[in-house]
């Protein structure tokens, strides 16, 4: 029952969104890419999308410059 | 050594093909050093002018100064590479339509500037090319720690990272860091086609 973000391993809760887990995760950057076991989910989706058990999820925050 | 010689490389890269969105430091860089490198087709997009703020750091003349971006890299990269395929596109990339442009190109390097963008074109390239390697970029701004770089591979999307750099409303963009995070992607772009060649 736990899930790993940006490799670090945590508890699964139970129908935890993206949004919740990101803000679990104190992650506050506004612009984030979000992969589940190496699918991008949509920002639209972040408040729909449940995370599954034993998931991989990586968030990567994008910032400007370039 | 995967291959039997530098031939069979050089041959390989005026095979490939890159396309770019974005021509400001981390695009214009990117491209001519992909031109020197001698990848046969750029497919290169920018919708901006040049102004003398952007000779910081893009690779660009003070005689250009007010040309389009797709037209003084023309210039430029034909001064160096006159073999290489151009195809240039004077425009800005809109939500919805941004992978359209890319979809005969090997690779794809994101070298956008606004997070905003940047995010929904990874978004969109993951979305409707699914089975296409695209290089990103986020945290080119500041000067030296060049350690804290890495490169972050998500499936098919390769990330140039630095989680600790500000944005650019926050912080300096300089010329050393944005060339070399810019001939970063360019070198994943290399590694990459090199990788899906074999």
């Amino acid at each position: 029952m736990t899930i790993e973000v940006n490799g670090r391993k945590i508890d699964w809760i139970e129908n935890e969104s993206v949004t919740k887990l990101l803000k679990r995760m104190k992650y506050t950057f506004p612009l984030v890419v979000v992969k589940i076991n190496d699918k991008i989910v949509l920002r639209s989706d972040f408040k729909i999308k449940v995370i599954p058990d034993n998931s991989n999820i990586d968030v990567i925050h994008m910032i400007s410059g370039g | 050594m995967k291959y039997n010689n530098f031939n069979e490389i050089r041959n390989i890269l005026f095979n490939s093909s890159v396309g770019i969105a974005g021509l400001g430091g981390l695009g214009s860089n990117a491209a001519v050093s992909l031109a020197r490198a001698g990848i046969g087709r750029l497919v290169l997009i920018d919708f901006d002018i040049i102004e003398e703020e952007n000779l910081s750091r893009q690779y660009y003349f003070l005689d250009q100064i007010g040309k389009s971006k797709v037209e003084a890299i023309e210039e430029n990269i034909k001064r160096i590479n006159p073999e290489i395929e151009l195809e240039l596109h004077k425009l800005e990339l809109k939500k919805g339509s941004m992978s359209e442009l890319f979809s005969n190109v090997d690779v794809i390097i994101e070298a956008l500037d606004d997070a905003k963008i940047k995010t929904e074109f990874i978004e969109e390239i993951l979305l409707t090319l699914p089975n296409k390697s695209i290089v990103s970029a986020s945290g080119v701004t500041g000067y030296g720690n060049s350690d804290r770089l890495e490169t972050k591979k998500l499936g098919k999307l390769y990330l140039c990272y630095d989680a600790k750099a500000l944005s650019s409303e926050d912080d300096m963009l300089y010329a050393p860091r944005v060339c070399l995070i810019a001939n970063w992607e360019a070198n994943l772009a290399i590694e990459i086609l090199l990788d899906e060649s074999q």
